[in-house]
């Protein structure tokens, strides 16, 4: 556990010297403003990075999850076209992202199709949805309603709603996994799913919920993206997924399954999120701001791994201390 | 090449005999869409239809496939030429994949040019490209310059950096950029053509040069991006978002005045100019061949270079004053 918490410890450090090192070259960067504009941006990739978090930690991986965010989007933005209520919206978009997330957990659950091969399948399906949906038109900001689209932006005690709902659910998120039956499920069926199988828990089960939980996030994220850049259409977070699952690694979490807190997760989609904001003002060049992004990720993974204790021994009977 | 001058010699023999024989009927130039139902199609229907009015013994068939495939329009262009159209303007779904129907169609005699979406020069005798290289990189820049009376800085945010038509576009416009003395081009950057990466590339442009006067987007996602970046930035009024973009997609954001005017090609334009050209070749009129000089009506003229492409026009100029007629064509 020690080791966890220190993990995450030179995260936030690495964070620090990340700011510090940006302050360098633009100070304006740090000022209070646009940290809070740097963490709002971050919101739908930390909210994303706590379902793929989740699914990761069950050994399973979800590759459909910024397909899904589009679809769920697109679907948002065609019931405001509508004319539903908001909250309805808001209702309809997580039931509908929970159940593609349940298609994704059904499959690997009842067929024991690994979940790679599955998610891979329906990331395709979900975005060619999409396109039957629409035929390829857009969905563009005067055809969405000001209350659709004010609402992510709305500020509320200084931050913007979208971060409020972000931080709610980190928080809630971060409960379920420490205090909930569910939550230690989560970590057991990933860290040894025979042993978790004994202890009475369902693997294709929790699996599944897992998936659900991440779809429902996706959903919601799906209408947040669609409001906050006012457009919709087949490709919106395109690629998306490989961010949400960047972050997972860069915040520690195992992505053999069984080991990672929520805390990892947030601040390795901060650190990806802080590194997206900073590139477009440190004047780099164009050219190389994908190879730094990289090499950023590939470092962040590779500390991470030398840092990572071997495999855990649960029953260690002849160990003496000294 | 022996064998496209044998083609392009009888194509315009025969257009020569029928030229004859079609003074008595109106000559039946068939304007091959996309796919049917598409508004920019639609709009260059439109076109067609006011060149026919204008050149006086002319009657439109438009026409198409119901989705863009090469295998619907080779069947509509078989009909066509079962039908024994005068001439044949289409907008092709594959380069490649009409070529066979098209030389059939030539052999017949029948005017063969392509539009928009070009075929291969065997296929065809001309094509017409709405635009071109430089004229896209010198509007990009006069629509910013055209709103800074006193001039100021300026940036430039693209698709990929190896998307070829916008590197052209940009180079064209560095390369004439001295003709705008005051405008001053501060950066290019790369959305990727993504909405998310885009928007935050647009918020960074506006904090690393606070004096940002315009955002030239030679592209359709980038331009929307920049232009919802300047509005959540509460920067009406002081940046203004422009480049190329649709009028469908950017007619909220020419309202709101975060884009106070972008360009696009004009498809009534271009439907009318093929269509005047497609009869000036079957009439015999003009001569399809490299250096040749086409009456297009309203719109000038255009000159076939030596793949015998011309370019129509400048991209057409979309504001406040047009945007509603247009945002629900295309």
């Amino acid at each position: 556990m020690n080791a966890l918490k220190s993990r995450e410890a030179i995260l936030a450090l690495a964070i620090l010297a990340l700011l510090a090192a940006i302050a360098s070259r633009f100070p304006a960067f740090v000022a209070p403003a646009n940290l809070v504009r740097v963490l709002n941006d971050t919101s739908p990739l930390i909210l994303l990075a706590m379902g793929q978090m989740i699914v990761i930690m069950t050994k399973c991986i979800d590759l459909s999850i910024a397909a899904n965010l589009a679809l769920c989007g697109m679907i948002a933005a065609l019931m405001n076209g509508a004319g539903v209520p908001l909250p309805l919206i808001l209702v309809a978009v997580i039931a509908i992202g929970g159940a593609l997330g349940a298609v994704n957990g059904l499959l690997v659950w009842k067929l024991g199709i690994p979940s790679i091969v599955v998610t891979l399948g329906t990331m395709t399906i979900f975005r060619g949805s999409i396109f039957l949906l629409t035929g390829g038109a857009w969905i563009n900001a005067h055809q969405m309603s000001e209350g659709f689209k004010a609402l992510p932006r709305a500020m509320l005690l200084g931050l913007p709603v979208m971060t409020w709902i972000m931080l709610a659910l980190v928080a809630a998120i971060g409960l379920m996994m420490t205090r909930t039956p569910l939550g230690r499920a989560f970590l057991a069926v990933g860290g040894n799913p025979h042993a978790a199988v004994y202890a009475g828990i369902s693997v294709g089960r929790t699996q599944f919920a897992a998936f659900v939980l991440a779809g429902a996030l996706a959903g919601l994220v799906g209408y947040l993206w669609v409001a906050r850049y006012a457009v919709a259409y087949v490709d919106i977070a395109g690629g998306f997924e490989l961010d949400v699952v960047a972050a997972c690694v860069i915040g520690g979490i195992a992505i053999a399954g069984g080991a990672g807190t929520v805390a990892g997760a947030v601040m390795g989609a901060l650190f990806l999120g802080i590194v997206k904001n900073a590139l477009p003002v440190v004047g780099i060049s164009p050219f190389w701001q994908m190879a730094i992004s990289g090499a950023a990720i590939l470092a962040a993974i590779a500390f991470n791994a030398s840092r990572r204790t071997p495999g855990r021994i649960i029953l260690k009977p002849s160990e003496v201390t000294p | 090449m022996s064998i496209l001058k044998t083609i392009l010699t009888t194509a315009a023999t025969a257009s020569v005999l029928m030229a004859g024989a079609a003074q008595a009927e109106p000559m039946r130039i068939a304007l091959v869409a996309k796919a049917l139902g598409i508004g920019f199609f639609e709009a260059a229907n439109k076109g067609a239809e006011e060149a026919a009015a204008e050149l006086g013994d002319v009657e439109i068939i438009y026409t198409g496939p119901t989705d863009t495939t090469a295998e619907g329009q080779i069947e509509v262009l078989n009909a066509l030429i079962a039908q024994r159209v005068d001439a044949i303007a289409v907008s092709a779904n594959d380069t490649d994949a009409l070529v066979p129907t098209l030389k059939r169609a030539m052999d017949r005699g029948i005017t063969v040019i392509s539009w928009d979406s070009g075929v291969a020069p065997e296929g065809r005798q001309m094509h017409l490209n709405p635009s071109s290289a430089p004229l896209i990189g010198n509007m990009i820049i006069k629509l910013a310059a055209d709103q800074l009376p006193e001039g100021g800085d300026v940036a430039v945010l693209s698709a990929t950096t190896t998307s070829t038509n916008q590197n052209t576009w940009i180079e064209e416009m560095n390369k004439v950029a001295g003709d705008y003395p005051n405008v001053n081009v501060v950066a290019t950057v790369y959305g990727d053509d993504l909405a998310d990466k885009s928007y935050r590339e647009a918020q960074g442009l506006m904090q690393s040069h606070p004096d940002l006067k315009a955002i030239i987007a030679p592209t359709s996602v980038g331009i929307v991006a920049a232009a919802q970046a300047v509005t959540d930035a509460g920067k009406i009024g002081d940046v203004n978002v422009t480049g190329l973009g649709l009028p469908s997609e950017m007619a909220g954001h020419v309202k709101s005045g975060a884009s106070e005017s972008f360009a696009i090609w004009n498809p009534i334009d271009l439907g009318y100019s093929a269509t005047m050209i497609a009869h000036h070749l079957a009439s015999g009129e003009a001569e399809a061949e490299a250096g040749a000089t086409i009456p297009i009506g309203r719109m000038g003229e255009v000159t076939l270079d030596e793949n015998n492409e011309a370019a129509m026009a400048d991209p057409f100029v979309y504001d406040a004053s047009n945007i509603d007629e247009f945002s629900s064509v295309f």
